[in-house]
């Protein structure tokens, strides 16, 4: 296919209607529902309603984050001194963290991590994938328990389970936010 | 490649962390892997002392969750020099966060000692007082004499932070002085002189 038609072809791909409905503005008021007070990231598009909320609240702290694993450290850290916190990241972030999750499960600190997913549905960056295909099983290596939303109505009994297990169980856990869910990306305008 | 600054020039680690230490009044502190670990230790095991014994890079991250959320207690990071090259990103967070009770000591004896004393950057020209500083740290400065060192310890409750302070050591290898290991139990014991029960 040349050039051209591609870009054409990529210009005609859509967002999901669900990409703009209701649960990304709502994340925000839901992580601070459970008590977070510390919100650690590094951006990706599908937490940005949540990251522009984080940043203009006086009483959150936002902390943006140069690699996600710094992320789980800040998370352990605010348990130790008493607050809870959360992390939120990309899929191909997941990999970033591996050895920094030895943290988390030597001294069972309580985990909450977003992951929004790239690589498993309708993706055209196919450098995505590699990562996004064992998300959940690297972090099931590093004993982090996965909760996967697949439907905007699933969200948010997800979000509650895993911010239960966290911080009421000391678990170390992910709410994985499904590509499907958050739909497709638009390459060209 | 030799080893550099084995004795003669440059402090004496032990001494040094017993000096901050003995200033600490209700600071918090988190130990990096390695030696820094077995210093502290040597200088009086402590209920507010969070060990780490592995989570290399981690140890100024740690230190900002905690520094964010016990903003009336200073927090004090003691690591080395290979471990903080590890978190370098760690320390622009820092920098943007700016959390006024955090102050990061980096022992620098520009090797990583606990892998048998190879060269690390920071004995190859990284200047890690000048990235600190570019990253936005309230405070950051070299100490390479007792008379810098006791100014140090005077700031330790005092200054608006963050701070970083880059305290130049011997390569020595005094003997290890290991603190407990078990994760779980310095996390509960941290906790409860906090007040935080566990679950």
């Amino acid at each position: 296919m040349a050039a051209s038609e591609q870009a054409k072809l990529m210009s005609n791909r859509q967002s999901s209607p669900a990409k703009n409905g209701g649960w990304q503005q709502d994340i925000y008021g839901a992580l601070k529902r459970t008590g977070v007070e510390i919100i650690a990231y590094v951006p990706d598009a599908a937490h940005a309603a949540a990251i522009d909320a984080a940043n203009e609240d006086p009483e959150m702290h936002a902390v943006s984050c140069t690699t996600e694993e710094e992320g789980i450290a800040i998370c352990a850290g605010s348990h130790l001194g008493g607050k809870r916190a959360a992390l939120l990241m990309q899929s191909s972030g997941v990999g970033n963290c591996i050895n920094m999750l030895s943290l988390i499960r030597m001294c069972r600190f309580p985990l909450l991590v977003l992951v929004t997913m790239r690589g498993e549905w309708a993706e055209f960056n196919p450098w995505q994938s590699p990562m996004g295909l064992v998300v959940e099983k690297s972090l099931g290596l590093m004993g982090v328990q996965c909760f996967r939303a697949e439907l905007a109505s699933e969200v948010f009994t997800q979000l509650a389970a895993a911010a239960e297990s966290a911080f009421a169980g000391d678990q170390a856990c992910a709410l994985i936010l499904g590509q499907r869910l958050i739909g497709r990306k638009t390459w060209v305008e | 490649m030799g080893r550099i600054n084995v004795s003669g020039r440059y402090l004496n680690r032990r001494d040094v962390v017993a000096q901050l230490l003995e200033r600490r009044n209700d600071a918090l502190v988190v130990t990096g892997l390695g030696a820094p670990s077995y210093d502290v230790m040597a200088a009086g095991d402590h209920d507010n002392n969070f060990y780490l014994w592995g989570a290399m890079g981690g140890a100024a991250m740690v230190g900002l969750g905690l520094a964010l959320s016990q903003p009336d207690r200073t927090v004090l990071v003691i690591t080395g020099d290979g471990e903080q090259l590890m978190g370098m990103g760690g320390l622009a967070t820092i920098g943007v966060a700016k959390p006024d009770n955090l102050i990061i000591t980096v022992l620098n004896n520009e090797h990583y000692g606990e892998t048998g004393m190879q060269r690390s950057h920071a004995g190859r020209g990284v200047d890690l007082v000048a990235v600190a500083k570019a990253c936005g740290f309230a405070g950051s400065r070299r100490i390479k004499d007792e008379a810098k060192l006791k100014e140090l310890c005077a700031d330790l409750n005092e200054c608006a932070g963050p701070l970083y302070a880059e305290i130049m050591i011997k390569t020595d290898e005094p003997e290890r002085v290991l603190p407990p290991r078990d994760g779980v139990f310095v996390k509960n014991r941290f906790r409860h002189a906090l007040g935080f029960p566990p679950i």
